[in-house]
């Protein structure tokens, strides 16, 4: 048995899908946080059934790719149960989907989820009622806190045994009289019973989807019929058909909102609203933006900071240790030097400030304040040729340039997406935050590391201009981003998501650190790394550093972490200043910052925007990095660090 | 008659049109926003940057260019 978690963006279908799950699916406080689809096996009630949690979707028209993707999934016919879920204090709005997912005719149930929400802006809300109208299970639920989350799997099972379709509502008599004409045509022109219900594709048809006429003009020679019941509609409203079919739609939903509401008591002053006035204000809300960012800036660096210095001493008198204990030069020295190094990157170097990272992350994630943050940059985003909504894959790229890229797919316009898929590989990820922390900020100063990113903001903005001129996209419509009420989520959630991210660094990343600080040993050992740093030697050289660096370069390719620790191992100690001097640590640090994504990353971009676009994106990173350190290098060779 | 853009903060305003084609109107409609809607604006951004309203019960960010493609009659 199949279950599909469906509804708008931001409803909580993550929140639930995670409840049964475990934490498998991101969730946050924007629209747009799932752009693909999680699947995971559960059982309910002794059943077996897989449960596929989709992106939000505003409407089955198309859309964004995140949306097609949720769409592809509804109209496989190979889900068994519709879960609709739905944000209980945005009902009117909800219900418009729900209205279309009834007229795919597959089993369904209901989820009012955020009664909470709904009870603090004083709408009551008669479930029963709505159920009889609609003909199918509508189940109240919160589920942040959980409530509610077990009596509706419980009813999914009853809704899969009875097999409720619900009552699809139907439009004025005008409309649905054409709807019909069209829906017999279709079953007569379009002999092979497909998955979807020919009322649905009739209506589609007529609200004139470019997806549906596609398929149809493919599957059979009704198009040519379509046009004329188009305008027929557009004669009797007086409006195109595709308004005609949304208005009508939209005011069911209003009657039916209407039917099963009430507004208790109006919302209550809220101190949300007072909040707002400041984080979005027009000159307070960038001093906020500044501050918060600056604030979060010094969390990490005042935890990570403390933790580094401790632990790399030890590390290095353990270090210092086993050359004792094996003898100078030995091949055991080398290798379990490697191994302990790498050991040592992981625990002192990239965890004390990826968790704290991490965690400040998922709190602005969870607040709801990247889509205020949104709001407030989209001004500075149509200077570089973008628009608001792209600077929510630039804050996600802060964590990681993968999730960064694949959340391109909220954007609508394909330029943007290509666009933006290139410049957020230039937004460093932890990985490189923790190399900017580790050694610009640790071993020359924070404000220095400030400078970095500051730089890099700069850069890529003025990439975002470049890029933007050299691919315009004319279709631009501008900004249309909801801007969902601030939660305080349940710490529990908070945390959950910062494991789940950080446990990605642990099972997959430090493995490699280890065995690839061991694989450098054994390079130096037989003094095969002197082919790369060879190789790598025309590089070096024009950026100043020690000819040494070249081999880290390389393996910064596969974890960018790897470049840090690989470094001091390259260098033979953590004292990074007793062989780089601190312009060279910043010109070390720019390169890495900007140089060609790692290869998920490159796998990520291949992906998204096409082998052409993944290989534009490695030029460009690299001719960039390049450029910048070198004016570095000039810039500290005349005034120099000390 | 005036456009959206050009309703005064804390007003409320009902929508008479959306000018521009499927593709404007199906975004918008989506965001709940059609022909016959109240909306009540709640800010302006900074610099000419979006405006932001509330609609239905959810607050939407808009950019300027789309707002001021929307047709609306101030209410009083």
């Amino acid at each position: 048995m199949r279950i599909a978690l469906a509804g708008q963006p931001n409803c909580g279908k993550s929140t639930i899908f995670n409840s049964i799950a475990g934490y498998k699916a991101i969730t946050s406080n924007f629209p747009g946080t799932t752009v693909k689809y999680t699947e995971t096996k559960t059982h309910i009630e002794g059943y077996t059934c897989n449960c596929i949690d989709l992106p939000g979707t505003y409407s089955l028209t198309s859309g964004d790719p995140a949306e097609l993707e949720a769409r592809r999934h509804l109209l496989s016919g190979e889900v068994d149960v519709i879960i609709n879920v739905i944000d209980a204090s945005l009902l009117c709005r909800s219900l418009e989907l729900t209205l279309q997912l009834l007229e795919l005719e597959v089993p369904m149930i209901l989820c009012l989820n955020m009664m909470d929400e709904a009870q603090r802006k004083g709408i009551q809300i008669d479930a029963p009622k709505l159920s009889n109208l609609l003909g199918v299970p509508v189940i109240p639920t919160i589920a942040t806190t959980g409530k509610g989350l077990k009596e509706l799997f419980i009813d999914v099972l009853r809704v899969r045994e009875e097999k409720r379709i619900g009552k699809t509502p139907k439009f004025s008599k005008d409309i649905e009289e054409i709807v019909s004409q069209l829906d017999s045509i279709l079953n007569s022109e379009w002999p092979v019973k497909e998955k979807v219900p020919t009322r649905i594709l009739s209506i589609k048809l007529l609200e004139n989807d470019e997806f549906f006429i596609n398929e149809t003009k493919r599957n059979s020679n009704a198009t040519n019929r379509i046009r004329p019941l188009q305008e027929k509609l557009e004669q009797i409203h007086g409006s195109p058909s595709d308004e005609v079919i949304s208005s009508e739609r939209h005011a069911l939903a209003m009657n039916l909102f209407e039917k099963v509401s009430t507004v208790i008591h109006p919302p209550k002053r809220d101190i949300r609203i007072t909040i707002d006035n400041w984080v979005m204000h027009k000159f307070f809300g960038y001093l906020i933006l500044v501050g918060v960012f600056y604030g979060f800036f010094n969390f990490i660096f005042g935890i990570g900071g403390y933790i580094e210095e401790p632990l790399m001493e030890l590390f290095d008198y353990w270090i210092g240790g086993l050359e004792e204990f094996f003898g100078k030069g030995s091949l055991a020295l080398f290798l379990f030097r490697g191994v302990l190094q790498g050991i040592a990157g992981g625990i002192a170097i990239v965890l004390p400030y990826l968790v704290p990272f991490l965690i400040g992350l998922s709190i602005l994630e969870d607040v709801g304040y990247l889509p205020r943050v949104a709001f407030l940059m989209d001004v500075f985003m149509h200077k570089i040729g973008l628009h608001g909504k792209s600077i929510i894959p630039f804050i996600l790229g802060y964590g990681c340039s993968v999730p960064a890229v694949m959340a391109t797919r909220i954007l609508e316009f394909p330029q943007h997406r290509f666009i933006v898929s290139i410049l957020t590989t230039m937004i460093p990820c932890a990985a490189r935050i923790t190399i900017i922390f580790g050694l610009v900020a640790f071993f020359i100063s924070p404000n220095a590391a400030l400078m970095i990113f500051a730089l890099n903001i700069l850069v890529v903005a003025v990439s975002g201009k470049i890029l933007s001129t050299l691919y315009p996209e004319p279709g631009s419509l501008g900004l249309i981003l909801e801007i969902p009420a601030y939660q305080l989520p349940p710490l529990k959630n908070t945390l959950k998501k910062s494991w789940y991210r950080i446990r990605e660094f642990i099972v997959i990343a430090w493995p490699l650190l280890i065995i690839g600080s061991a694989l450098l040993a054994l390079m130096e050992y037989g003094k095969v790394d002197l082919y790369f740093n060879r190789f790598l030697s025309p590089l070096t050289h024009l950026l100043g550093l020690p000819v040494s660096v070249g081999a880290t370069l390389i393996f910064g390719l596969l974890r960018k972490e790897l470049s840090l620790i690989m470094l001091t191992q390259a260098l033979g100690t953590t004292q990074v200043l007793t062989v780089m001097t601190k312009s060279q640590i910043m010109v070390f640090t720019v390169f890495v910052t900007f140089y060609i994504p790692c290869l998920a990353t490159i796998a990520a971009l291949w992906r998204e925007i096409g082998k052409k676009g993944a290989l534009l994106a490695i030029l460009f990173t690299l001719s960039v990095a390049i450029i910048l350190a070198l004016i570095t290098h000039i810039f500290f060779g005349i005034f120099p660090l000390w | 008659m005036t456009t959206l853009d050009q309703v005064h903060e804390n007003n409320k305003a009902k929508v008479i049109d959306i000018q521009g084609g499927q593709g404007i109107r199906q975004r918008l409609g989506q965001m709940g926003i059609h022909p016959g809607d109240t909306i009540m604006m709640l800010r302006y951004g900074a610099l000419r940057g979006p405006i932001l309203i509330e609609v239905h019960g959810s607050q939407v960010a808009l950019g300027r260019r789309i707002a001021s493609r929307i047709l609306v009659e101030e209410i009083e």
